[in-house]
């Protein structure tokens, strides 16, 4: 086997080394910097280099090794290279090639470009382990320009009723490409502190995003009426944001396609944005791949298994400790776990 | 159907009444009349009748999706809404068709004689020139059951803003047996006929749940006790000559209870009662177990052995209507007075008795009448102003339910299965379990009673913990302790504890318990045996 499951993680032999483990380990190969898949406690870590400034910023001290997308890096008897997911910047598939045997872990992915995150790039391989965070049919995406013309139709509308736009966005990923979709003529951007902080770190590896303000104890609010608010989803309700005055919350997530969950969240506004695949994509990605063998690790496990089995595909379940797009309202951590 | 889906959307998004009562009261002023009226027969409960099944819908959703069957099952439980998976699952439309609300649920209806090749395209034709929303809301019309965010008193009150009637008239104009078929705008909502609708009932009186101490009612003396009954709420009213038996979700339930039948004999026309729908032990004379009244709701027609094996009487503590006059004004002490001459002259064993007063000198009395309300089969006391008139809904101050203590057992979780609609992204039905020996005994499911943030944890829990699956369900490590409250408890050959809970929900997470600690089967018997 290239690859095994194991208490602590997807683990190569070959190479010694680890994909994304949830318990301290010796080497370990991370896809991506959203804290269930780049955790904190192993001795040594190595990321794509476009990855590598969000997770210093999460993790700390760490000792990080950098490889570029395309790279081969040779690994025990194991050949290492990582290539875009399209789910975050610098997010990876990773490819483990031993004996001319290739599989590929998905990390988490999306296969539609959004304009921020390096395009996801299909892979021939044998074996392929894939998310299914949304693997049922009733997952669609809307494209980006519709997104845009939602989210920038709801701020109008929220400006011109004298009311402050809140919309909740994970702070990686999700708040730049939201960011990127707003049109800064109809008012200021501003970002709560967690949203700023992984905002800052991307700009500072040269990825052009529009001006935000950051909300500061300093800044005053009431010259800001009107404006866009970018907040990770828990300060959604909280005394954080009684501060605006009145306000129209937005929550942009995946799940947002169903309504029961919409009407859950209580936010006055859904947004369909999610960094996975969608059904349709998922599908293609793994068709791409030519694999006979899949594994799926986290979301409709069961049902997606049934499902490829029910196209050909020799496919199973590993129970792993990735949560997907979760809509718990734990915000992504700044702080090791 | 685009305006009636724009409001549809309007009502979705958000939470504030105020913002859906305007939304409303717009469409009323501006929509065609009978559009209108067909909103508020579904926004009441009267949706047309069903011209499709949901499981022809169902394949035929899979087989406009490309999808198998199984697969488009599987995603119903995750959505928690058949018309909106069915609307997920659907490739986005290609044309647009132009129809109004009225002309949708027209053409619906008019393939009650069709055949399945003509009905089959019609909703294909349907759902490929129908918007993603106009969807939903057409395969909402098919199947039925609306809520849209909005309770029937919420649509009355923007009603009420649009027409300029006052609400609580509205609310009694929009009771009992119409249809937008049969009736139009004026005859219902503007000018209506008060002789047209002989069956129409008035709308309930409901209680709210006492919490502070009863002597915060101020003296005894001014309130009427009574024993909480455990069935089924009805509005009894003979009118013309017949008969006719409403529950409290206004639905007619008069041919399920012919026994009620013969009252019209001793009874005089225009006389309306509520009460309490019990089956009864007449040899015992106190009410047999809710359970025994359970079969009696199910059924349209019911069989002779039923009959028998549970007769039902009408409790009855209120008179709303008398000699054709409606006299919910009047005070309670003069309606129970006047319903008391009313039945005091009837002969024995007809299906129709008092609810007795519960007498009492001081608060200490009642104290005392609600902790041995269980030995006659009550639930407790209801409290009600003897000053008081007879108003619609739920309003504090003059009617009070003043229930036992629920009973409760500490249970070991066993089963998880996620919720439905706004709850199918959370685990929170679950299956608890007794202890016998070793071995954990399933006794009974339940899925409210914790708060959301304990729901997520749980969820994050059970993801984990997770040690068989059954389809939807997942068999969980028994680890966690829970106390269950409900309010009665009865023998039950179908469950394998041999006991059925009613209102069973979770009282607790018990994190402070070690599995070894909760209750046995042993302790569930005994109080099978002691309030069975």
């Amino acid at each position: 086997m290239v690859l095994t499951f194991t208490e602590a993680g997807i683990y190569c032999p070959a190479a010694d080394a680890h994909i994304d483990p949830w318990r301290p380990v010796d080497r370990a190969l991370i896809t991506h910097g959203h804290s269930d898949h780049a955790r904190w406690g192993h001795r040594r870590y190595l990321a794509t280099e476009a990855a590598a400034p969000v997770i210093r910023h999460r993790l700390g001290d760490i000792t990080l090794q950098t490889i570029r997308y395309g790279e081969r890096l040779k690994m025990g008897d194991a050949t290492i290279s990582y290539h875009p997911a399209g789910h975050v910047p610098g997010s990876a598939q990773i490819r483990v090639e031993v004996g001319g045997e290739v599989w590929v872990v998905s990390g988490d992915y999306k296969t539609t470009p959004d304009g921020l995150s390096e395009p996801f790039e299909p892979l021939r391989c044998h074996a392929f382990i894939s998310e299914c965070t949304f693997g049922l049919p009733i997952y669609r995406w809307p494209d980006e320009a519709t997104l845009a013309r939602e989210i920038n139709g709801w701020w109008l509308e929220t400006r011109a009723k004298g009311q402050t736009a809140i919309l909740g966005v994970y702070a990686l990923g999700k708040a730049q490409r939201v960011l990127r979709l707003l049109d800064p003529s109809i008012g200021p951007i501003l970002t709560h502190g967690a949203v700023e902080a992984t905002t800052e770190v991307l700009r500072a590896q040269g990825i052009a995003l529009p001006a935000t303000i950051p909300v500061t104890q300093a800044l005053d609010l009431k010259t800001h009426r009107g404006a866009m608010v970018l907040a990770p989803p828990s300060a959604l309700g909280s005394a954080w944001m009684r501060k605006f005055g009145p306000v129209s919350t937005g929550f942009a997530s995946g799940w947002m396609r169903l309504r029961g969950v919409r009407r859950r969240r209580a936010a006055d506004r859904g947004f369909v944005v999610s960094d996975h695949a969608d059904w349709a994509g998922l599908n293609s990605a793994i068709a791409e791949t030519g694999a006979e063998k899949i594994f799926v690790t986290h979301g409709y496990t069961a049902q997606f298994a049934q499902w490829l089995r029910a196209q050909g595909y020799d496919a199973g379940i590993v129970q792993t400790e990735f949560g997907g797009e979760t809509l718990d309202d734990t915000p992504e951590t700044e702080v090791p776990e | 159907m685009k305006d009636f889906a724009a409001l549809f959307t309007t009502l979705d998004q958000t939470t504030k009444t105020s913002v859906k009562t305007a939304a409303l009261a717009e469409y009323f002023r501006t929509a065609p009349e009978d559009d209108r009226l067909w909103t508020v027969a579904l926004l009441s409960g009267r949706r047309p009748r069903r011209s499709i099944t949901s499981t022809r819908l169902r394949e035929w959703a899979a087989e406009r999706a490309g999808i198998s069957l199984w697969l488009f099952e599987a995603c119903y439980p995750v959505v928690g809404d058949l018309s909106e998976t069915i609307a997920l699952v659907l490739p986005p439309p290609a044309t647009q068709i132009e129809k109004s609300l009225t002309g949708w649920i027209t053409a619906l209806r008019a393939l009650d004689k069709a055949d399945d090749p003509t009905r089959k395209d019609f909703v294909f034709t349907a759902w490929d020139g129908l918007a993603p929303t106009e969807r939903f809301v057409f395969n909402k019309l098919i199947t039925g059951g609306w809520r849209m965010g909005v309770s029937q008193k919420l649509m009355t009150r923007a009603l009420a803003q649009a027409t300029g009637i006052d609400e609580a008239e509205l609310t009694h104009r929009l009771m009992g047996d119409w249809s937008p078929d049969r009736i139009t705008w004026d005859g219902l909502i503007t000018a209506p006929d008060p002789a047209a609708d002989l069956s129409r009932p008035y709308p309930f009186s409901l209680a709210h749940p006492l919490e502070d101490a009863p002597e915060t009612l101020g003296p005894v003396t001014d309130w009427i006790a009574e024993h909480k009954w455990d069935g089924i709420r009805g509005q009894l009213i003979l009118r013309g000559g017949d008969h006719h038996l409403w529950s409290r979700g206004e639905e007619l339930m008069t041919d399920r209870f012919p026994e009620l039948a013969q009252l019209t004999d001793f009874l005089p026309h225009g006389t309306v009662i509520d009460g309490e729908v019990l089956a009864w032990n007449n040899a015992a004379d106190t009410p047999l177990g809710f359970s025994s009244l359970q079969p009696r709701i199910g059924r349209k027609t019911v069989p002779k052995k039923l009959l028998t094996d549970a007769p039902v009487i009408v409790m009855a503590y209120d008179l709303l209507e008398w000699q054709g006059a409606d006299i919910r004004d009047w005070p309670l002490s003069r309606r129970r007075a006047t319903l008391a001459t009313a039945l005091f002259d009837l002969p024995l064993g007809l299906p129709l008795r008092l609810s007795p007063p519960v007498p009492a000198q001081d608060w200490t009395d009642l104290a005392q009448a609600r902790a041995t309300a269980r030995d006659i089969g009550a639930e407790g006391l209801m409290l009600k102003r003897a000053a008081s008139p007879y108003l619609p809904g739920r309003r504090r101050g003059d009617w009070w339910k003043w229930k036992l203590d629920p009973l409760t057992i500490d249970a070991v979780m066993i089963y998880a299965q996620a919720g439905s609609g706004r709850r199918a992204t959370l685990y929170t039905d679950f299956t608890f379990a007794v202890r016998d020996g070793e071995a954990l005994v399933p006794f009974t499911k339940a899925y409210s009673g914790l708060t959301d943030a304990e729901f997520r944890e749980i969820t994050a829990w059970v993801r984990k913990n997770t040690t068989d699956r059954f389809g939807p369900v997942r068999a969980v490590r028994p680890e966690h302790v829970f106390e269950i409250a409900f309010e009665g408890i009865q023998a039950s050959p179908r469950h394998k504890s041999g006991v059925a809970l009613r209102f069973p929900r979770m009282a607790r997470w018990r994190r402070d318990k070690p599995v070894a600690e909760a209750n046995t089967l042993d302790d569930l018997k005994a109080m099978l045996a002691q309030y069975g």
